[in-house]
């Protein structure tokens, strides 16, 4: 039998409040390494800001909004190597730009056009999961994959509170520890899911507590702490990479925007709570701590923001850009080797199309 | 050629297609050290390894759902199902990602996992051993679905199905695992998907089968014996429909006499009429009729022979249309 993982329930934190609660230091980080964190933050910040903006003006469709949630995205990408996998939820939406994946992919996959498929090997980023939890056995596939292959690679894989109630989950989790599959999974536990409260989801006291019954540790971090999450993650994919296998990290916030832009949380949520959390939200909190150290300056801070604002408009005026998709869409891809039917199908389609 | 059961033949491919391919790899419950509760993977752990025939948690959403990953990492898994109604939790898995996950890269990354169990009643097993859920996996889109009815078709559809760029799901009739004995070609041997089989050729009525249901047909044919001439078709693979074949085959005689043992409600028998229906209309000189499952929770043992298509019931079904 494997030990017994203890959990850790404090919640980990390295940037102070500016006052009473001091700053840490995060061991093998340089300043330049800080600036890219907060690159990486801005930029996700601004995708996440103007793809509300571009919901209200019909630009692009129903959007999961992540404000608020872009330290724990950055923090935990950052403590990967390009050749590690990631496995987004529809939370994680836009991930892929810190890969390099271009804004217009992404805003192509919320405006409903085919321009919005990529091939997860490109970027190592698989496909945005939409249904809760169902990625989970994908990851601990890949991951598992890559330790048989003998490959140094890790994968991680976000979700949600919610999420924690669904059998995929379980089942993932529990495979990705019986096979040591190199696997972080990351815990977006922000409180809510849509309406429900994470009360509601469990009588554990914490999420990370799951962790002791699959045999992997459990780690709880601030999750609006850019810092923490990297540290935290860091350590998992250490372990991971050593042969360890799957580390669990809680990373807790509290949700400071509607689940969706279809969403309106007045009906459910401490509005009170959530102006507290918008009072120290994550990019502001990121950067008190680069102007205490000295490391960011105005002039930086306005020209990452700009930018990041530049490469929004470009994307959108390339997402925009896509001519309509062909209706022969509709058939590709579902088969390498198609069943001769589709063909007649797209024929009579477009003969009624006048095409 | 030897003389091989459906299960040996099934074993056999696994031999010849682990040795062939070094990314195919088997994972389910009881298939390592026991070599499966029916020991279709006997011993392929020993021969290749625990890392290629993989015992795997109790858990079978997982199982289909690591092998999506596992895909992603360049793997070609073949998931066991211990039994079809077993299959159910997994159906999550597939709908929802096996089906879909090229698709949603636009064609550039690969799936080719295979999906097998067996499935099917009349062995006196306990609830829930005994169902045919083909139709749940047909509809499907993005999955191929092949059912084989004789010892060779085992291994060259299973074949097949391990060798093929998309997912594919494969139907095992568990009722002739051990029971039915054929000739099955040694080495590597294809039995490529879409391409129906013409069982016997007949001139007065054609019946339709796959699976557990041909030999069933066989019987029935040979009880018309004097009375009628019957034409049989084994549709192999359910999807893609080897469409071509099935119009050729009702085309033969006029009559059309479906068999299969799943629920009659919206079954695969319901499709093959609707595209009789819809593409054959001048050459029949009757109904399409069926005969099927009911549309009832498969019964408990001591009375499941009433449920299953039986001889009798396939013959009152071609007298009918024969007096039609």
């Amino acid at each position: 039998m494997a030990e017994v993982l203890p959990t850790e329930r404090d919640l980990r934190r390295v940037i102070g409040d500016g006052d009473a609660i001091p700053d840490r230091q995060v061991e093998g980080l340089t300043d330049h390494d800080l600036v890219e964190l907060y690159r990486s933050l801005i930029l996700l910040r601004t995708y996440d800001e103007r793809s509300v903006v571009y919901h209200s003006q019909g630009r692009i469709g129903t959007y999961a909004i992540f404000w608020n949630h872009e330290a724990m995205q950055a923090g935990s990408v950052y403590a990967l190597d390009d050749g590690d996998w990631i496995f987004p939820s529809y939370r994680e939406s836009a991930i892929g730009l810190l890969r390099g994946m271009a804004p217009a992919t992404i805003l192509s996959w919320w405006r409903g056009h085919p321009a919005g498929w990529w091939n997860p090997a490109d970027y190592n980023v698989a496909s945005i999961c939409v249904p809760i939890g169902t990625h989970v056995p994908h990851a601990a596939g890949l991951a598992w994959g890559k330790r048989l292959r003998g490959e140094k690679s890790c994968a991680i894989v976000y979700f949600g509170d919610g999420a924690t109630s669904e059998g995929s989950f379980h089942e993932g989790a529990n495979f990705a520890a019986v096979m040591r599959a190199p696997l972080v999974l990351l815990c977006n536990n922000n409180g809510w899911a849509i309406s429900t409260p994470v009360e509601d989801q469990t009588r554990a006291e914490t999420l990370a507590d799951k962790a002791v019954g699959y045999g992997m540790p459990g780690v709880r971090v601030d999750g609006t702490d850019v810092l923490a999450v990297f540290e935290a993650t860091r350590e998992g994919v250490e372990r991971a990479r050593a042969g360890a296998g799957p580390t669990f990290i809680e990373a807790v916030s509290y949700r400071a925007a509607p689940h969706a832009t279809a969403d309106d949380p007045k009906a459910y949520i401490d509005l009170e709570r959530v102006e507290e959390e918008k009072r120290r939200e994550c990019v502001g909190r990121f950067e008190g701590y680069l102007r205490r150290a000295g490391i960011l300056t105005d002039e930086m801070a306005a020209s990452i923001r700009s930018e990041a604002e530049q490469a929004m408009r470009e994307g959108i005026a390339a997402a925009e850009a896509e001519p309509p998709a062909d209706v022969s869409l509709v058939f590709d891809h579902a088969f390498v080797d198609p069943p001769a039917s589709f063909a007649d199908d797209l024929a009579e389609l477009k003969r009624v199309l006048g095409e | 050629m030897s003389e091989l059961t459906v299960l040996e033949a099934i074993n056999d491919c696994f031999h010849v297609e682990l040795g062939r391919d070094e990314n195919v790899m088997v994972m389910g419950q009881d298939i390592g050290r026991a070599g499966g509760v029916f020991r279709a993977t006997a011993g392929l752990r020993d021969k290749f390894g625990p890392d290629r025939c993989v015992d795997t948690p109790l858990a079978e959403a997982g199982i289909m759902g690591t092998a999506v990953g596992l895909c992603m990492a360049g793997f070609r898994p073949v998931c066991e199902m211990q039994y079809d109604a077993f299959s159910y939790p997994g159906l999550d898995q597939l709908i929802t990602h096996v089906g879909r996950y090229r698709w949603r890269t636009g064609g550039k990354m690969g799936f080719p996992l295979t999906v097998r169990m067996p499935y099917g009643g009349g062995v006196r097993a306990p609830e829930l051993h005994d169902d045919s859920p083909e139709t749940y996996y047909v509809h499907t889109p993005g999955v191929k679905v092949a059912i084989a009815s004789t010892p060779a078709d085992a291994k060259g559809l299973l074949a097949a199905a391990i060798r093929d760029p998309d997912p594919v799901v494969i139907f095992e009739p568990k009722l002739h695992y051990r029971t039915m004995r054929g000739e099955v070609p040694e080495g590597e041997y294809v039995v490529p998907l879409g391409q129906a089989r013409v069982v016997r050729e007949g001139d007065d009525v054609t019946l339709v089968a796959y699976g557990s249901m041909v030999p069933l047909a066989e019987r029935a044919a040979d009880a018309l014996e004097g009375r009628a001439s019957v034409h049989i078709l084994d549709i192999r693979t359910l999807k893609p429909l080897d469409e071509e074949a099935l119009l050729a085959a009702a085309a033969k005689t006029g009559r059309v006499v479906l068999v299969q043992e799943a629920p009659r409600t919206c079954g695969y028998a319901a499709e093959l009429a609707a595209i009789l229906a819809e593409k054959a209309m001048l050459d029949p000189q009757g109904p399409v009729l069926r005969v099927t499952g009911y549309d009832v929770p498969y019964p408990y043992w001591q009375i499941e022979d009433a449920y299953m298509p039986s001889v009798e019931r396939v013959v009152d079904a071609v007298e009918k249309l024969l007096e039609f």
